[in-house]
């Protein structure tokens, strides 16, 4: 829609919002919708959510507070923003959670109706934030949100609880005009969401456009802003979260190894929405199997890997914990299976809806025996497509269980994706045994790849037993022998091993020799990158690379590491990758750790790096 | 895709016992029920007129579980407790395939009490054989789920203090459609039981006494032996009065919801003897499962047998009807809804 407006222009490169409210606010929704039309004006963005475990905390309580943070500019984006310059408050327990991390001098729009004795209350405050001077240094837009959409729906006949439901859509009317966003995509979706309630979407489709309105016409805006196109590679585009992301890889490994996807998974915290996207996609002879537990979802999927199907399990940390006995029986039977962990804040239940990468030795180590399995990560929301798929050509080609770590900050963020051409996206396929003349050997391997044949039931002369016993070399036969089992201890590390053979070389962002060596892997990619590209603008001695392939490491990590005087891990855990890289390459690394459950700022690797280039050490 | 999983040559020739012996040594005890058990299932496999190479056997862990091994068709030995998860995976990825569960006492009821729940409740088509010998075998001699109260074991020298597990009656509570018992020493009673469980299609449990001779030996006293058997246990026939004993003298009656035996003169036999059906209230078959004890005879046979819609079929099914022409578009899916252009 063209914005007609008298008001004057303010042209900015970049704006951090935060919506933040109750859970039942709409708070997510919201946000998603503003990303919408914010990828739609044509702006580079990256989204984070950040929810309460609880579905629905007593309203008005600090742990019933919902945000959503999205970083979007005219340049290129890499994370959803170290501090939000404007935070959009529908309640003082939302204003109390969220004003330490609103930058100084930043906007807080908040809704003057939910300030009252009974929120402040439930908020734990004992004054009025909008009179008690605490806000000073910020500045406030007092906005009557309730009462403003409660005219804008007079004549509507709505109670006070439904009007109170539509207050989000004026706060976003407001947030559309004053960042000039279209509201067209959001006007579809409201006809779309409640098309069977009519009157619904008719008031919430009032209350956007009367938001609008009021911020245009308000003497409280005298400008409004704009945020240019970012030159970004041309090409098609859609919004992508890290899950959806995940799954939607999952349906092209599929068609791309031409055999049927099979999902088991169990609801968990935060890798559900995968096995949401997976079960719509019948279409696609998508298989999913909600099981009884974590242990029965990977034992389904096993037994679909042994019939000859693209098996995936899926589930954060806590699930992991239980299938690790069945991922050793994957590794005793080699079969290919894919094992998805979303990682989320431990131990034990931990931070159900918070980020960490604190499960990269649990998916290296943690099963009994000497039990290799490789393990690959993504770095951004749309590159769990990416890996997802790099995950499954593993499993297939060398018929081995892999991991897929992504974790709470990838899988629920989002970020504009360059919608990758089916065409140009490599083939997966994988032959299954067929019968020769000569006796059926289950464990004899192919010399490449130490890979065994994959004979799956239903070939007549390929029938064999396979199960979680050692294994006799070649036959597959029960096998006790001292010899033996050392020498399939050997071949299965081995086998792992050898995947190194295809992993490409390392990028490195920055020079070849330098200072300071940054090594990431999954989710903090974001932040190192950004803080990476903030030397380059001065000096020439920082570098990063950011592992995607964690088990093998790529074979030229080990000469990388030596060209540089310091090397820095950054982990959102207590030094995992750093344990690995010290260990196998004897180099004196640094670790950086912040177990917060939130994601790094480019300021703390900044900061971080700045403190290793000015010690004399 | 399916199709391309499984290149199928012709059908294989007919087939005989032998066919469905593995290369493998038989390493369980000398004197084993399950030799008998395994001995009657080879036997009934070519009878069913399925390829070998169709059929699976799937197991999880104790001395029952090393089942698969001895069968020379496709199978897993898996992990403790968890056979059903498997199996169901494979049977819905794979409904042509013919799954055929092999489990425990300890295996079923104990570790995987839940995945046999759930397998059951779901009806995957699943045939479930439950060797019970009321012991754990394989890590000699420990207390099962079955063991009787007060049973002395190695790891209950004063005797167990947890009630026993009724198999039939956990079968019966996850409403599974097909309910059955047999014993490893009636072969050919076993050999009729498992071929209508083999035929049965959905989840068929069925509960074999298995006796363990040297851990828990004579676990069944009475039913297992040919001497005694007749008198000790009545065999359920659909539609007939629940007559038994060797002079075909003794019945069962319902006082009010209390099975009781009567004697009469075998020419005479009374007309309130209670008629087996086998697709009666599940109430009546689990009223059926508490005959034992106090001179009441153990009942053999199939306790139930119902059809009903199974899982993996459902599962199938929805994927055959949304497989439409163009539905699989993947580009379509990976593009989105709302995408935009960027030139």
């Amino acid at each position: 829609m063209e914005t007609t407006t008298t008001k004057p222009v303010e042209e900015i490169d970049s704006v951090t919002i935060r919506f933040a409210g109750d859970s039942g606010d709409g708070i997510q929704l919201t946000g998603g919708q503003f990303t919408t039309a914010t990828a739609l004006a044509g702006n580079d963005l990256s989204t984070l959510p950040d929810y309460p475990a609880e579905i629905r905390a007593p309203a008005g309580t600090l742990p019933g507070v919902s945000g959503f943070q999205i970083h979007f500019s005219s340049r290129d984006v890499l994370t959803p923003g170290d501090a939000p310059q404007v935070l959009v408050a529908m309640n003082p327990a939302a204003l109390k959670a969220n004003i330490k991390d609103l930058e100084a001098g930043g906007t807080i729009l908040v809704n003057t109706d939910a300030f009252n004795a009974t929120s402040f209350k439930k908020a734990g405050i004992s004054t009025n934030p909008l009179e008690d001077g605490s806000l000073k240094g910020f500045r406030v837009i007092p906005i009557a949100l309730t009462t403003l959409t409660d005219n804008a729906l007079k004549g509507m006949n709505m109670t006070r609880t439904q009007v109170d439901r539509c207050k989000n859509f004026f706060a976003l009317g407001i947030m559309y005009w004053l960042y000039e966003r279209p509201i067209e995509s959001t006007m579809s979706w409201i006809q779309k969401k409640f098309k069977k309630v009519p009157e619904i979407a008719k008031a919430n489709t009032l209350a956007l456009q009367a938001g609008h309105a009021y911020a245009e016409t308000t003497e409280i805006f005298e400008h409004h802003y704009r945020v240019k196109k970012a030159p970004i590679k041309p090409g098609r585009y859609r919004n992508i979260m890290g899950n959806e992301a995940a799954a939607l890889g999952l349906i092209a490994a599929s068609k791309l190894s031409a055999r049927p996807l099979y999902y088991g998974s169990y609801p968990i915290t935060p890798a559900s929405d995968i096995l949401h996207e997976l079960s719509k996609h019948k279409a696609f002879e998508v298989r999913t199997f909600q099981a009884e537990d974590e242990i029965a979802a990977i034992g389904a999927a096993i037994g679909a890997s042994f019939g000859g199907h693209l098996a995936v399990t899926g589930t954060s940390g806590p699930g992991v914990a239980l299938k690790s006995e069945a991922i050793g029986l994957a590794v005793m039977t080699e079969l290919p299976l894919v094992i998805v962990n979303i990682q989320r804040g431990g131990p034990s239940t931990g931070l159900p809806t918070k980020t960490e990468q604190a499960d990269l030795l649990q998916a290296l180590f943690g099963r009994n025996g000497e039990c290799p399995v490789p393990v690959v990560s993504a770095a951004t929301p749309g590159e769990c497509f990416t890996m997802v798929i790099e995950a499954c050509r593993i499993a297939l080609k060398y018929m081995t269980p892999v991991f897929f770590l992504s974790d709470g900050y990838l899988g629920n963020g989002s970020e504009p994706w360059l919608v990758p051409d089916v065409s140009k996206l490599p083939s997966l396929k994988v032959a299954n045994a067929v019968r020769s003349d000569e006796k059926f050997l289950p464990y004899k391997r192919d010399p490449q790849t130490l890979a065994r044949p994959w004979a799956v039931p239903g070939t007549a002369g390929l029938e064999h037993r396979i199960g979680g016993l050692e294994k006799q070399d070649v036959t597959g036969n029960v096998n006790y022998e001292p010899d033996n089992h050392e020498h399939m201890v050997r071949t299965r590390a081995a086998k792992v091993a050898g995947i190194a053979k295809d992993i490409p070389p390392t990028p490195i962002l920055g020079p070849k020799k330098g200072k300071v060596l940054i090594v990431g892997w999954g989710s903090t990619y974001g932040a190192i990158t950004a803080a990476v590209r903030e030397f380059h603008a001065k000096e020439d001695s920082v570098a990063a690379i950011h592992l995607r392939h964690l088990n093998p490491l790529p074979p030229d990590l080990g000469e990388i590491l030596f060209n540089y005087e310091k090397v820095l891990v950054p982990e959102m855990n207590m030094g995992q990758l750093l344990m690995l890289l010290r260990s196998k390459f004897l180099v004196p690394a640094i670790g950086l750790n912040k177990i917060k459950g939130q994601p790094f700022k480019i300021s703390e690797i900044r900061n971080k790096v700045q403190e290793l280039l000015d010690s004399k050490e | 895709m399916a199709d391309t999983l499984t290149a199928s040559p012709a059908p294989s020739a007919p087939m005989n016992r032998q066919d469905f012996v593995s290369d493998q040594i038989v390493r369980w005890c000398p004197g084993c029920g399950d030799y008998a058990i395994l001995a009657s299932v080879q036997k009934l496999m070519p009878s069913l007129g399925i390829p070998r190479e169709k059929i699976v056997f799937v197991s999880g862990i104790g001395c029952s579980s090393r089942f698969p091994y001895y069968m020379n068709t496709y199978g897993m030995h898996s992990i403790h407790g968890r056979a059903p998860t498997f199996a169901t995976g494979l049977k819905s990825a794979r409904p042509d395939l013919t799954v055929w569960v092999v489990t425990g006492d300890g295996d079923g009821l104990s570790i995987g009490g839940n995945h046999l729940l759930h397998a059951l409740r779901r009806n995957v088509d699943l045939k479930i054989l439950l060797f019970n010998n009321k012991i754990y075998g394989l890590t000699k001699g420990q207390a099962s789920p079955t063991s009787e109260l007060g049973k002395k074991t190695k790891s209950s020298p004063f005797g167990t203090i947890d009630r026993p597990i009724n198999p039939l009656r956990f079968a019966l509570a996850a409403e599974a459609p097909f309910v059955a018992r047999t014993v490893d020493t009636d072969v050919t009673h076993m050999g009729q039981v498992l071929e209508r469980a083999a035929k049965h299609k959905g989840s068929a449990f069925v509960e074999i006494y298995q006796n363990c001779i040297v851990f828990n030996d004579a676990a069944f006293p009475g039913v297992q032996s040919r001497d005694t058997r007749d008198d000790a246990a009545v065999k359920l026939e659909h539609g007939k009065p629940m007559i038994f004993g060797k002079a075909k003298d003794k019945g069962v009656k319902l006082n009010g919801f209390k099975p009781e035996v009567v004697t009469f003169d075998p020419a005479k036999p009374p007309s309130d003897l209670l008629v087996h059906d086998e697709k009666a209230n599940p109430a009546v078959a689990y009223m059926l499962t508490e005959l034992e004890g106090d001179d009441l005879p153990v009942a053999m046979g199939v306790f139930r047998d119902v059809e009903s819609p199974t899982f993996d079929g459902l599962m199938n099914q929805q994927i055959a009807e949304n497989a439409k022409p163009g539905a699989d578009d993947l580009q379509k899916l990976l593009t989105g809804s709302d995408s935009w252009e960027v030139k």
